[in-house]
């Protein structure tokens, strides 16, 4: 009973990691209708900059709040200088662009910062809780992410922005009628998802320890996560994100031997994803003829 | 016209013949060695998710600028080509075909990586290109009566696994054994090494093992998995980043088997300080060279040489990187076995020099650990020693250990 | 190549072209050296790679972003066959080409479900799992190990050496899968894959069976990489899992768009780009060598966003145009302006 919690425990710390980036992957998503497979090494080489701040005296909440500026700003850049080129071209354009900025950042980061392992310091204190269960940074990550799901469901629901953000991604031409920068839309989009980013490595970095590989591995747990909550859905990434990150513990440690738990867990979501294609809380599309 | 095309084609070919001709006059010559130079190849992966092992190429590069700055190896300049695998063995066949065929290097130093070193073995000894100092610990490598070009370097994972079987089974015969491993050839190179020194007992020993991918987020379910087997012993065989979080896991969980670290992932800056110094207390490990980071080494001088070799080419955020003390020592060794061949640089000769160390020593090395190979023998570092961890740095304890091999 | 093209100059002109670029392929490795005809031969392999995920990609629009995976299990077949049971290393093409093909259907039918990102999560998972499992059964694939081939023996009586034989052999393979997948992609198949591409309630109004088309380009797909994968084990001589990662299913992607997704020649620009951009870029940095890598795929998708071979179709016609109204002086035959 002790391991079960245990487990469960576990993956709820590893799933709450998997679900911050996961909202960055879904706010891209619905502002653009594009997955960016750079959003992990752009989250990470937000956490360097965080780093760098730091080792040179700056206070964390200080360089939390400029990292966050700045990876804002630069998320917009992005968008207007490299996607924007490709904006109207194929799809498969467009996430062959990602993939380079994947390759570019991830080189970028183990150029300047070289691939040694970096110590990240936490907010929190390190502090074991409810008898071994978690530590207060897992508790940690949890809640930053709740707090940010909570964030971008007001966004999305109660502000104009957010409404502009949503017209413009379902239906550019006509938004643009109504007066909305579509343009602006998808630069703010971007932004907003860089920030979202950069707190999720912020938040990860004391517990998986920072270099230029820190997100690799975790934007396909993420990515899963998010379809399996459903693309469209920032409820969806969260919830999502834990599923994926408990079964994949439950799998490995009841079902089968942990070389084969990632396939086995992916075999079982693909599987629930058969009898819900638009993942669990996702939003049907409907095609018109 | 005729005679002058004639006498054109005459005159190439004769310098045709005199460019590709391999002896010299000052001596013996390989392909890829002149008068004032010598071409070296080299794989490593620059980029892709071992990326973190290329330090060891960068490392190098800048030991060879420093060795030719000084005048070279007997007056000859070293030209250093290392190109990026990035761990993918079709590419490694690819590059290493270019560095032998197209380059025309004398040999190939340390490619790194088990898969990639594999996918070139056959074709290094079949065209005789020396293999030497391969970057890896897999036990493999030494078999020169099969593969006479290929040497190590490290001592194998399997005998330093085997060092910790010995300790267990005098010191904990009845200990219930678990084991974390990275889920590749290094990683089950412990397992198996743990399992063949065990002997039969293994078997009964083993109660638990749990893998884990590099592109694992974490290993906390592992970890967890391990504390339910009922284990009091763990052996991690572990890179540093999960190495680190083992270390932090298992203390969180309020386990405290007898934990033994592998050497790879035993790094005080990069492993024991993140996981937090307290929570490492009493881990065991063996090692060879000195851990960079380790306060114990901060005045031994051939320590501060290295880290003002390290400052002085650009390389100072690597101090911490135990990889970065490690390409060190392989590139001392291989200037130091080109020194001998003097003025006969065959590959033939290579190989025998390299064949030929006796009690070579090296700055970085633990005192009492040298290099030995024979003719039968292509496991220079067979040596290692254990070490506790105090909460500050580690603490050697007992004789240097010859290991014996798979 | 764009279906359907009759009578007209820029057939003939492409014609042409092929017999010219043939005729230079096979005199090539000649002129070149060992090392190039092997690196040649490789650039080969990753084309026919390429070309099967073209054909699900590109004419029948589902991605996959897993074909790495399915790269490594016709490699895996041909090793497993040469190794453990001692078959000729030309008879295991079949084999893995059957086996690959089944594996695509297997994947294809639930992939029916999916579209979109999620159709590239289940395809994912196909790269993901790959490595897996092959580390995971370890007696039947070496495990972690891999698997040493020997390198095979070309026919004594044709006189060639072995980089040489086996170019040619991976050469014959190309053009085969070239014009199978010319004759499948311009014939109805072809046209089924496109519709299907294009306007799937439209094409299932029409009375196509959209399932069966579907899977059968999947099946088609992954047959044609399954077998590029064989040629590879038997090319490189060595099979591990390290050799079939992510990466390689996302290389493979990559190729695919930089050369043209949908068409054939342009699984050719794609094997290029595959092994020559990243050696080129570790000339340039030896630093950083895939951020020039990331750079040049960015450039390509920017200069020619349709692929170096798509983009030179879209341009074939006006060119040809161009060229006829340079060549021919205005005639009164108005006809004639007429492509």
């Amino acid at each position: 009973m002790h391991q079960l919690l245990q487990q469960i425990f576990s993956g709820l710390a590893a799933g709450a990691i998997y679900a911050s980036l996961a909202l960055a992957l879904v706010m891209i998503y619905r502002a653009t209708d594009l997955v960016n497979f750079a959003q992990g090494e752009m989250a990470m080489f937000s956490t360097y900059i965080a780093w760098t701040l730091v080792n040179a005296g700056f206070p964390f909440w200080g360089a939390f709040v400029i990292t966050l500026f700045a990876s804002f700003v630069g998320g917009m850049a992005i968008e207007r200088i490299v996607i924007r080129p490709v904006e109207n071209a194929p799809i498969l354009t467009a996430v062959v662009v990602t993939i380079g900025l994947l390759l570019i950042f991830n080189a970028l980061a183990g150029w300047i910062y070289s691939y040694t392992l970096q110590e990240f310091p936490s907010p929190f204190p390190d502090r074991i809780l409810f008898g071994a269960l978690m530590t207060t940074r897992d508790v940690g990550v949890i809640v930053v992410t709740l707090v940010m799901l909570a964030a971008l469901f007001f966004f999305f629901r109660f502000t104009p922005t957010g409404l502009a953000m949503r017209a413009a991604a379902q239906n550019p031409e006509s938004a643009q009628l109504c007066g909305i920068h579509v343009g602006r839309m998808l630069a703010l989009g971007w932004g907003f998802a860089a920030a979202i980013g950069a707190v999720a490595g912020i938040m990860v970095a004391p517990v998986l320890f920072l270099d230029p590989h820190m997100m690799s591995g975790v934007l396909l747990y993420a990515f899963t996560g998010a379809l399996l909550g459903g693309i469209t859905s920032p409820v969806g990434a969260v919830i999502g994100g834990l599923l994926v990150g408990v079964t994949e513990n439950l799998v490995g440690t009841y079902l089968i031997a942990s070389q084969l738990k990632l396939t086995v867990a992916l075999l079982l979501i693909i599987l629930v994803l058969v009898f819900r294609p638009n993942g669990l809380f996702g939003t049907a599309i409907v095609r018109r003829v | 016209m005729r005679l002058t095309r004639m006498l054109t084609g005459a005159l190439c070919a004769a310098g045709l013949m005199l460019a590709t001709s391999s002896v010299n006059a000052a001596g013996q010559y390989g392909p890829g060695v002149t008068d004032t130079e010598i071409k070296i190849g080299n794989t490593n992966p620059y980029s892709g998710p071992a990326s973190s092992y290329g330090i060891n190429g960068k490392v190098h590069a800048a030991y060879f600028n420093m060795i030719n700055e000084q005048g070279g190896i007997n007056g000859r300049k070293i030209n250093y080509i290392s190109r990026d695998d990035a761990y993918s063995p079709p590419k490694t066949v690819e590059l290493v075909r270019q560095l032998v065929e197209q380059d025309k290097v004398f040999l190939l130093f340390a490619p790194l990586g088990t898969p990639p070193n594999m996918s070139i073995h056959s074709y290094l000894n079949e065209n005789k290109v020396p293999q030497l100092f391969v970057a890896t610990g897999a036990d493999q490598w030494n078999d020169p009566k099969h593969f006479p070009w290929t040497m190590m370097w490290l001592p194998s994972y399997g005998i330093e696994a085997h060092i910790y079987a010995n300790y267990i089974l005098k010191n904990l015969p009845n200990a219930k054994i678990a084991v974390l491993y990275q889920n590749d050839d290094y990683g089950k190179d412990y397992l198996n090494g743990l399992r063949a020194g065990l002997g039969d007992k293994a078997s009964k020993m083993i109660v638990a093992t749990q893998s884990y991918e590099t592109t694992d987020p974490t290993i906390d379910s592992q970890v967890v998995a391990l504390q339910g087997s009922g284990a009091d012993v763990l052996l991690t065989a572990a890179i540093p980043k999960f190495a680190a979080q083992t270390v932090r896991k298992v203390y969180d969980i309020g386990w405290r088997p007898t934990h033994f670290l592998n050497s790879v992932g035993n790094s005080v800056g990069l492993v024991m300080k993140p996981a937090g110094l307290e929570k490492g207390v009493g881990i065991i490990s063996a090692t060879y060279i000195m851990d960079p980071t380790d306060p114990r080494w901060q005045n031994d001088p051939g320590y501060k040489e290295w880290v003002a070799f390290m400052n002085s080419h650009g390389l100072s955020g690597s101090i911490t990187d135990s990889q970065a003390a490690i390409g060190y020592s392989y590139a001392q060794t291989l200037v130091e076995v080109l020194k001998r061949c003097g003025d006969d640089l065959t590959r033939e000769n290579v190989m025998k020099q390299a064949a030929s160390l006796h009690n070579l020593q090296l700055p970085l090395l633990l005192p009492g650990i040298t290099l030995n190979t024979s003719a039968d023998d292509f496991d220079p570092i067979k040596q290692m020693q254990l070490q506790k961890f105090d909460g500050t740095t580690w603490q050697l304890f007992g004789d240097v250990i010859s290991g014996s091999g798979t | 190549m764009s279906g359907g093209q009759s009578k007209s100059s820029t057939a003939s002109w492409q014609w042409l072209g092929g017999v010219v670029l043939i005729v230079l392929a096979m005199a090539l490795p000649f002129a070149l050296s060992s090392y190039h005809v092997f690196e040649l031969t490789q650039v080969m392999i990753y084309a026919i790679a390429v070309l099967g995920l073209n054909i699900l990609t590109g004419y029948n629009g589902q991605i996959s972003l897993g074909h790495g995976g399915f790269f490594a299990a016709g490699a895996y077949t041909a090793a497993i066959l040469m190794h453990r049971y001692g078959v000729p290393y030309w008879a295991t093409l079949a084999p893995a080409a059957l086996i690959c093909f089944a594996l695509g259907v297997l994947f294809g039918l639930p992939a029916l479900r999916f579209e979109g990102p999620y159709l590239a999560l289940v395809t994912l998972a196909m790269a993901v799992a790959m490595p897996q499992l092959l580390k995971y059964f370890g007696t039947w694939t070496g495990g972690n190990q891999g698997i040493v081939l020997t390198k095979p023996v070309p026919p004594a009586a044709i006189g060639l050496d072995r980089d040489r034989w086996l170019y040619f052999l991976v050469l014959i393979v190309l053009l085969l899968a070239m014009r199978v997948a010319a004759n499948l992609l311009n014939g109805r198949t072809g046209r089924a894959f496109v519709a299907i591409r294009d306007h799937p309630i439209a094409a299932a109004a029409m009375g196509i069976n959209t399932a069966r088309y579907k899977t059968l380009a999947f099946g088609t797909s992954t047959l044609f990489t399954g077998v590029a994968g064989a040629l590879a084990a038997i090319v490189i001589g060595f099979v591990a899992p390290e050799s079939f990662t992510l990466f390689l299913s996302l290389s493979f992607l990559v190729g695919s768009a930089v050369g043209g997704i949908a068409t054939i020649g342009g699984a050719i620009v794609g094997g290029f780009f595959i092994v020559f951009v990243p050696n080129l870029a570790n000339e340039i940095s030896d630093a950083a060598p895939w951020a020039i890598y990331g750079l040049a795929m960015l450039l390509f998708m920017y200069v020619m966003p349709r692929g170096v071979i798509g983009t030179a179709e879209a341009l074939g016609p006006s060119l040809t145009r161009a060229a006829q109204r340079f060549r021919t002086a205005p005639s009164a035959n108005k006809s004639e302006w007429k492509t």
